[in-house]
């Protein structure tokens, strides 16, 4: 177990390659109730979540969800997160738990200037776990009366999971098909149990923060506070299809729109190792011995079994096959830039 | 887990095991069990001479990069290149899985070191 985000949590279970492994071929359990949960709901909530957030979740149906950033001025990253349409006047924020107390108190005032509109923090009321990988459909449905085949990617429900009421979203950080389940937090075990039980015969293992990281990467999925934060903006992160520019109103635009027309900088791309070694956070891209760019995330993975990860690099340096060199504590290695994700399931 | 007593252990949780005065270097079971599934080995070249303390390599799992000290002094004699293509061999078998083969300057400093169950000790 370790800490993570003032939450004790298992590293891994059987091991990270193993449970990495499971997820993509046959599925994975995650208990990720350490995610935080804002709701705004009211008259003004629609604005209120347009001016927080850099996607436009006018375009949301109700029971639709959506990948977005809470911006500061500057176009950059104080969150990613996922915004549920529960109701015409009621959304649902899944935030990172690490930036949950922050991310409350500036909701909150950005809520309180638009009026009309109140969020609260829920996060004490929801449990969460992820269930992950192709088996996923065919584990949970023996649980639960919902008809998860119908329930489209980025589409929630609400049904019982287990004899739980739960909302039943069709998201996932792996890469893979799966379900996130919400439930309250005095029936989750049971609900946990049940699935592990359920999923016995597909082979379906616990699986933990390591994998979880394993297998975002391959993905080509960011991570706040690596990937991702408060100094890199939406379009320098690769991340500008998730923009809403019908969305007028939100925390950030004006910065982007300018940054759009000039150009970024630099950009997040992903690489892979030409030469041994494995580059993680912090190594830095050299240029001619000069430090131009810094790996965000890397790693070995189980599935692809490469050295891969993700370096902001100058533009210059981001087209697709280039080579870049990467410090490894004191050795340079050569990688080349490659598409993300580095993954896809078929 | 019974840690073979034909050897001695250090501190940093590697074993090394003399022969007159050559010795083979390695981690332990504590070690890989610790690191998670090994991917990646870093060794050093042959002919270069390690001092006690010194890092002659590093070992990495998907979660962390550990660094590998040499027990004793010495010059390096042969690199097991084969663990270098296949470092999950380290957690199958870490103490069948060498790493390094040092002539060893002073045999005397081996028999400083734990023995084994002295480092079970350390363990708890």
């Amino acid at each position: 177990m370790v800490p993570f985000a003032g939450w004790e949590m298992p590293l891994e279970y059987t091991g990270i390659s193993s449970e990495h492994m499971a997820v993509r071929t046959r599925a994975g359990l995650f208990d990720v109730s350490h995610m935080g949960e804002i709701e705004i709901a009211g008259k003004g909530a629609l604005t209120a979540v347009q001016r927080i957030a850099c996607s436009d979740p006018a375009q949301l149906q109700v029971g639709q969800a959506q990948y977005s950033g809470l911006l500061t001025p500057e176009g950059t990253f104080l969150d990613d997160l996922i915004i549920y349409r529960m109701a015409p006047s009621h959304f649902l924020l899944v935030v990172n738990a690490g930036n949950l107390a922050k991310d409350f108190v500036w909701i909150s005032e950005q809520v309180k200037s638009v009026g009309n509109a109140a969020a609260i923090d829920s996060s004490s009321r929801y449990a969460l776990i992820a269930i992950q990988g192709p088996a996923s459909l065919e584990v949970l449905q023996p649980l639960t009366g919902a008809e998860l085949g119908e329930i489209q990617p980025f589409w929630f429900s609400y049904g019982e999971v287990a004899n739980a009421r739960a909302t039943i979203a069709r998201t996932g950080y792996t890469g893979e098909d799966g379900y996130e389940i919400f439930v309250p937090p005095n029936v989750v075990d049971k609900v946990w149990q049940a699935i592990l039980e359920s999923g016995d015969s597909a082979g379906v293992v616990p699986a933990g923060l390591g994998s979880r990281d394993t297998l975002r990467l391959e993905a080509g999925m960011r991570l706040h506070g690596m990937d991702i934060d408060e100094t890199t903006t939406v379009l320098e992160a690769g991340l500008g299809w998730m923009i809403g520019w019908t969305n007028e109103t939100f925390i950030g635009r004006d910065r982007l729109l300018e940054q759009k027309a000039d150009g970024p900088s630099r950009k997040l791309v992903g690489f892979e190792m030409i030469d041994r070694g494995i580059a993680r956070h912090g190594c830095r891209v050299i240029q001619d011995g000069a430090p131009v760019g810094m790996v965000t995330s890397g790693t070995q993975t189980p599935y692809l079994g490469k050295a891969i990860g993700m370096a902001y690099v100058p533009i210059a340096n981001s087209a697709l096959g280039t080579t870049i060199e990467v410090d490894i504590r004191g050795r340079t290695a050569n990688a080349r830039v490659v598409k993300m994700p580095f993954y896809k399931r078929s | 887990m019974t840690y073979p007593d034909d050897r001695k252990y250090t501190k940093d949780h590697e074993w090394i095991r003399l022969s007159g005065d050559t010795a083979e270097v390695g981690i332990t079971h504590y070690a890989q069990q610790q690191l998670g599934d090994i991917v990646f080995m870093e060794l050093p070249e042959v002919g270069g001479s390690l001092a006690a303390g010194e890092s002659f390599g590093s070992i990495e799992s998907v979660k962390a990069v550990s660094e590998l000290f040499a027990p004793v002094a010495g010059e390096v004699l042969e690199v097991n290149e084969a663990l270098k293509e296949r470092p999950e061999a380290v957690n199958a078998d870490p103490h069948a899985s060498w790493m390094i083969r040092v002539r060893v300057s002073d045999v005397g400093a081996v028999e400083e070191l734990l023995d084994d169950v002295q480092y079970q000790g350390l363990l708890g």
